[in-house]
């Protein structure tokens, strides 16, 4: 796969974040693999629509921040839309890197900017056959993102 | 130009894109929004909230205050909630 991908199938997030150990300089990998919850038993899907072209071009831009930023190797991020079922994985970030704390750091960041910028929205399909709400943005997230901005402050 | 929408605001105006020429005065992102939502009471519904309206211009975030000028493409559409 390249380096984001917007797919619309179940995939395999180990072996996506295992391409990334692709030589010796390669000292660690961190991966985060967001899932659907089933909500206590209440939703059989979630429904991600996305923006066809931009969803790839942003997160494209947010990957190529996150190498400026850290000395990353390598990085995957793997997106799905349309009907993902609980335990299915909705998400992949996985980055690579001599050391640990570039890795970790990248990966956290790539993760924030993906969740307040990238054209996905999620609605609901509950096990009793309807079609919930569209699921509300939350400022959690938004303050996840502005601490790697405040962090780039001097002083 | 083309405009798009995505999500409670595609549904609520029914359509998922259309091909617009607003007038000259529509100068900005915030105006387009603003204009569309005297289109009809499905765009009134749509944009009743106009600050909760994410825009992007070619495939890129902007702010309400920027320029529509010259746009091929403007995407209009609730807060991301991927991930």
């Amino acid at each position: 796969m390249a380096e984001v991908s917007i797919v619309g199938t179940a995939f395999d997030p180990a072996a996506e974040a295992a391409r990334l150990v692709v030589d010796g300089a390669v000292g660690a990998t961190v991966s985060f693999v967001g899932y659907c919850r089933d909500e206590g038993g209440r939703l059989a899907a979630l429904e991600l629509e996305h923006y066809p072209g931009m969803a790839e071009e942003e997160i494209g831009r947010i990957a190529a921040e996150a190498k400026r930023r850290w000395p990353i190797t390598g990085l995957c991020v793997v997106h799905r839309h349309g009907l993902v079922r609980p335990g299915e994985p909705i998400v992949l970030v996985a980055t690579a890197s001599a050391h640990r704390a570039a890795a970790f750091d990248a990966a956290a960041f790539l993760m924030d900017f993906l969740k307040t910028r990238a054209p996905f929205w999620k609605r609901e399909h509950g096990a009793d056959g309807s079609t919930g709400d569209w699921v509300a943005a939350t400022d959690a997230d938004d303050s996840a993102a502005a601490r790697w901005a405040e962090a780039e402050r001097p002083g | 130009m083309r405009v798009l929408y995505f999500a409670w605001v595609r549904e609520r105006i029914g359509l998922a894109e259309e091909e617009l020429a607003p007038p000259p005065e529509v100068a900005t992102a915030g105006e387009l929004v603003a204009w569309l939502a005297l289109r009809g009471d499905n765009y009134a519904h749509a944009f009743e909230r106009p600050g909760t309206i994410r825009v992007a211009v070619d495939r890129v975030h902007v702010p309400a205050s920027a320029p529509i000028a010259g746009a091929r493409e403007v995407a209009l559409f609730p807060p991301m909630t991927g991930g």
